[in-house]
């Protein structure tokens, strides 16, 4: 958490969005994190996101807990609000913000420690709500800010910087949301902007829960030879499985694909999202074949990225609970009671 | 010659067979014939075929707390028949089931024993196992109205009411009646010595529970988030607000719901909710037990230092740990008080009656979003699912819901800048803003230190200067709590102080005491931090007893903590067994004290 800002020098030929907006418009204070550290990579993707999207910035709410990915919120776009929650329960604000307010776009950025050890349990139920968020897990193996202890997601053998390499199996966010029936399931790495711009903006549209689990290498506790999250080792291991272009509402579809090869999947404002895949064999609308894909490619010590799952069919939680149009928030308090005299009626059942 | 309106029925069955709805009927009944009336359950933590106990206290005098007198025992459980006879008051009545005749040397002769063959009966008048089970119960209804001299078209009344449109009910249930009615009169002298009489005090007073109220009062507060988990004795809070919320939170025309209940994996992630809700200008609540606050305890803290309203229900039960969850106790004061580590503290309410559960939930949401602190309204088991007798409560058409420091669109666009934690009126409370409102009032809630300014720091003056701001709006705080009910009986040197559901015990203790000449003055306290008036009344008092339901005199630390009192002056009387507080412990203990000389 930096209290540093940004010098506000911006270049008059930068591109400007719909609403007038540059990408410059979209950052936040300087980041205090570690040269080089993947997550800077990932802020960078998310203002270019939302920059692109076309995002009100006070309509943006950015969520964390606690942790090096949890610090990132700051660094990018400062007139939205931020709530940077306690150890592992960013999951559990999101839903109550959510609840109040319907209306605003919301974006949680977590790492592996704080969503799958502290923070494992308001993870997989936010998922189960179907919750419409963004849920981006910058994912790097290791507690930086304690310096450098594994997490829950460090594979079998990973070696760390001293001591014994990892014995105990991963926790994998995707095939964790895979089995728990989340709607939005992808993941990328902070090194190839290309696939995880579009990734984000489709998981920001996206009405239910969206996670972006994005390999982000720690570069002072996790980089070295023999960790599976190094940059080296993401590289060389990193398989696309299916890329995907963000289309807005009411634009064509203008990329020339070739036949069998992309699947257009219309988002419930009208945007579309035209899945690639980069793999034929692939159906990221099946998760029985998602997940016997993605076991494989694990066990083959492949890293699969892209839009592996997605499913639109599937209501968030306030249709599932049939809850009004109107952010509660915003309901008049006189209109959410009946009266003086209808609590005389009430009160006869008790006489 | 005959006592009346002055009695107490215990009814003794096993959880899980339906006696809930027969003992609700012989309360209303009674209730129906102007007589004033409480109920409290003695219940287990189980479902179904363990011992539990319905107790009903006809009061003529209007008294709350329980009475450790017990005049009828109806013994219907075979596993606690000996137990329930010992605790039959010296000239009391046993009523038991004699279709299985007891044996004579389980008698006592200081009671009667009367037998209702009540099983026999019922298998003779109904089909089926169920029916022939909840009709028992109904049968012994009809005998206790016999022998107290209940109005039976009062019964039919009620009957007809619950079952408006299933009329075939109606006629099995009197059936019911009749059979336990009839046999009673025709082999008992009845009425007994003790029985009811038609009064005129019931006008304008309901019988409700604590949690119902509460729950009612969420609903008329405007709350629309609701988030909990589920927990004995708090679970029916939420439950009466679903229930209200279903029947008068519909949008007219879609039919879909104004208002958010979320089932909580657990406690941390219920409050993270209420939280979340309240950050983006909701109303929002949980209801909650002791246990629920130790796992709350990190998320309290974080909304006390960023700043967060919240209403947190804390139905207290018997500690520590898991304890006996379907006790009463007041034994999370100091949890509550001081919940989360570093320096915090927070804002209690304690209503004493589920008449004040309901005006207390709708002034928690006003403090919480006037103070933007967590709100914590100390219940318990005794108030929140015991039935009380209580005025009816009003709802004050021209009620202006105080929404605290909260800056529009407009007032945003004109400041020139704004900064989350700026005391700008010099009363502690900076002025917030919600999300989706203006891009000027964006700022980053965190419970990291942070300056006036709402950024991070880790300098020492910038952070001393917001927790010492803390403390200017815990003073703002005090001024604006409600101020403590007292009553000086006759001017003298010793008084009673108590809080929540001790009220009740002390009222009736303090008549009792009053009847032989001892009178003392009285105060309730009814909000943490303490008025400047608790500590000026205990300030002109030699002796005060502190009457709480902990073992640890957590009232009385408090007192000492917050209120800078003399701790030499307080004598504490603590009863903490789990069973609700009596006006005998109280007048006893007090006659005690004054004994061994501690009395001014």
């Amino acid at each position: 958490m930096t209290y540093i800002a940004k010098p506000k020098i911006t270049h008059p030929g930068l591109p400007k969005n719909k609403l007038g907006m540059t990408a410059r418009d979209y950052e936040g204070t300087v980041s205090t994190l570690c040269a080089g550290c993947g997550h800077d990579s990932v802020t960078a993707a998310i203002i270019q996101a939302v920059f692109e999207l076309n995002v009100e910035p006070h309509m943006l709410a950015k969520m964390s807990g606690i942790g090096c990915s949890s610090k990132t919120p700051a660094y990018f776009v400062s007139q939205a609000h931020g709530f940077n929650s306690v150890h592992g329960r960013m999951p559990s604000v999101t839903t109550g913000a959510n609840a109040a307010n319907r209306d605003l776009m919301y974006i949680g950025v977590s790492g592996d420690g704080d969503s799958l050890s502290i923070g494992v349990g308001q993870f997989v139920h936010a998922i189960r709500r179907n919750l419409n968020m963004c849920y981006v897990i910058e994912n790097n193996g290791v507690y930086g800010l304690t310096k450098g202890q594994f997490s829950a997601s460090a594979d079998i053998g990973s070696k760390p910087k001293r001591g014994q390499a990892n014995q105990q199996e991963p926790i994998d966010p995707v095939s964790t949301a895979l089995s728990l029936g989340a709607t939005y399931i992808s993941r990328s790495f902070s090194g190839d902007k290309e696939q995880l711009v579009p990734l984000i903006k489709g998981a920001l549209m996206h009405n239910g829960f969206a996670l972006v689990d994005i390999i982000s290498p720690c570069v002072t506790f996790n980089d070295h030879e023999g960790s599976t999250k190094s940059y080296a080792h993401t590289r060389q291991f990193y398989h696309h499985v299916v890329d995907m272009d963000f289309v807005p509402p009411a634009e064509e579809i203008k990329a020339a694909y070739a036949e069998g090869d992309a699947m257009p999947i219309e988002l419930h404002d009208g945007s579309k999202i035209v899945l690639r895949k980069v793999d034929r064999r692939y159906d990221p609308t099946s998760r029985a074949a998602a997940f016997k894909y993605l076991r494989e490619h694990f066990h083959a010590g492949e890293i699969t990225t892209g839009l592996l799952y997605i499913d639109e069919s599937r209501k968030e939680m306030h249709d599932l609970m049939g809850n009004v149009d109107t952010p509660l928030s915003q309901l008049p308090l006189d209109s959410l009671h009946p009266g003086a005299e209808e609590l005389k009626n009430i009160l006869k059942r008790y006489s | 010659m005959a006592t009346v309106n002055d009695v107490v029925i215990k009814i003794a069955t096993v959880n899980g067979t339906g006696s809930a709805s027969a003992n609700g009927l012989l309360r209303k009944a009674i209730f129906r014939m102007g007589i004033p009336v409480v109920g409290k359950n003695y219940f287990p933590s189980n479902i179904q075929g363990l011992p539990t106990w319905y107790e009903i206290r006809v009061t003529g005098d209007g008294y709350q707390a329980r009475s450790t007198r017990l005049d009828v025992m109806v013994a219907m459980n075979a596993q606690t028949y000996t137990r329930d006879m010992m605790e039959v008051s010296s000239g009391g009545w046993l009523v038991y089931d004699s279709t299985w005749p007891r044996s004579k040397l389980l008698n006592r002769d200081d009671i009667t024993v009367l037998g209702i063959p009540l099983s026999r009966m019922c298998n003779e008048a109904f089909e089926g196992v169920r029916a022939r089970i909840l009709m028992k119960n109904i049968a012994y209804v009809g005998a206790i109205s016999a022998l107290l001299d209940i109005d039976l078209k009062i019964i039919t009344g009620l009957l007809e009411e619950t079952f408006a449109d299933k009329s075939h009910l109606i006629e099995s249930n009197m059936k019911a009646i009749r059979l336990g009615y009839d046999y009673a009169k025709e082999n008992f002298v009845c009425p007994l010595p003790r029985k009811v009489e038609t009064m005129d005090k019931t006008k304008g007073h309901v019988v409700i529970d604590g949690n119902t109220a509460a729950g009612l009062g969420c609903m008329y507060a405007g709350a629309t988030v609701g988030a909990w988990y589920p927990i004995t004795p708090s679970t029916s809070l939420m439950d009466a607000f679903r229930d209200f919320c279903a029947q008068y939170r519909r949008e007219p025309d879609s039919n879909k719901r104004t208002f958010c209940i979320i089932q909580a994996e657990d406690e941390l992630a219920a409050i993270g909710m209420v939280l979340g809700a309240s950050w983006n200008g909701a109303r929002s609540f949980t209801s909650t037990s002791g246990p629920g606050i130790s796992l709350m305890s990190e998320f309290i803290g974080f909304a006390y230092y960023a700043e967060l309203p919240a209403v947190i229900f804390n139905v207290q039960r018997t500690g520590p740990s898991t304890g006996m969850p379907t006790r009463t106790q007041q034994s999370d004061i100091l949890s509550c008080a001081y919940a989360s580590h570093g320096d915090t503290k927070h804002v209690l309410l304690f209503p004493a009656d589920p008449g004040e559960c309901f005006g207390t939930a709708v002034a928690a949401f006003d403090f919480a979003e006037r103070l933007q602190t967590p709100i914590m309204v100390l219940s318990d088991l005794d108030i929140g699912m015991n039935d009380w007798m209580v005025p009816e409560f009003e709802w004050d058409e021209n009620y202006v819901p105080d929404r605290g420091k909260v800056l529009s669109a407009e007032e945003l666009e004109e400041v020139e800048s704004f900064y989350r934690y700026l005391d700008v009126d010099g009363d502690g409370i900076p002025y917030r803003s919600l999300p989706g409102v203006h891009p000027k009032g964006s700022y980053f809630t965190r419970g990291s230190g942070h300056t006036k300014y709402g950024a991070y720091t880790e300098d020492a003056a910038e952070y001393k200067d917001v927790v010492d701001r803390l403390l200017v709006k815990w003073e703002t705080a005090r001024e604006i709590l409600p101020q403590p009910d007292i009553e000086y009986s006759k001017f003298n040197r010793t008084a009673i102080l108590t809080v929540g559901s001790g009220h009740a015990a002390c009222c009736e203790g303090l008549d009792r005491l009053k009847e032989k000449n001892v009178n003392v003055n009285y105060c309730r306290v009814k909000a943490f931090p303490f008025r400047e008036s608790v500590r000026e009344f205990i300030d002109k008092h030699d002796v005060v007893y502190v009457v709480e339901q902990n073992r640890d005199a957590q009232l009385r630390t408090l007192l000492i903590l917050d209120a800078g009192v003399d701790p030499a002056k307080l004598v504490s009387l603590l009863h903490y067994d789990g069973v609700p507080i009596d006006a005998g412990f109280v007048a006893e203990k007090v006659l005690e004290e004054y004994s061994k000389g501690r009395a001014a």
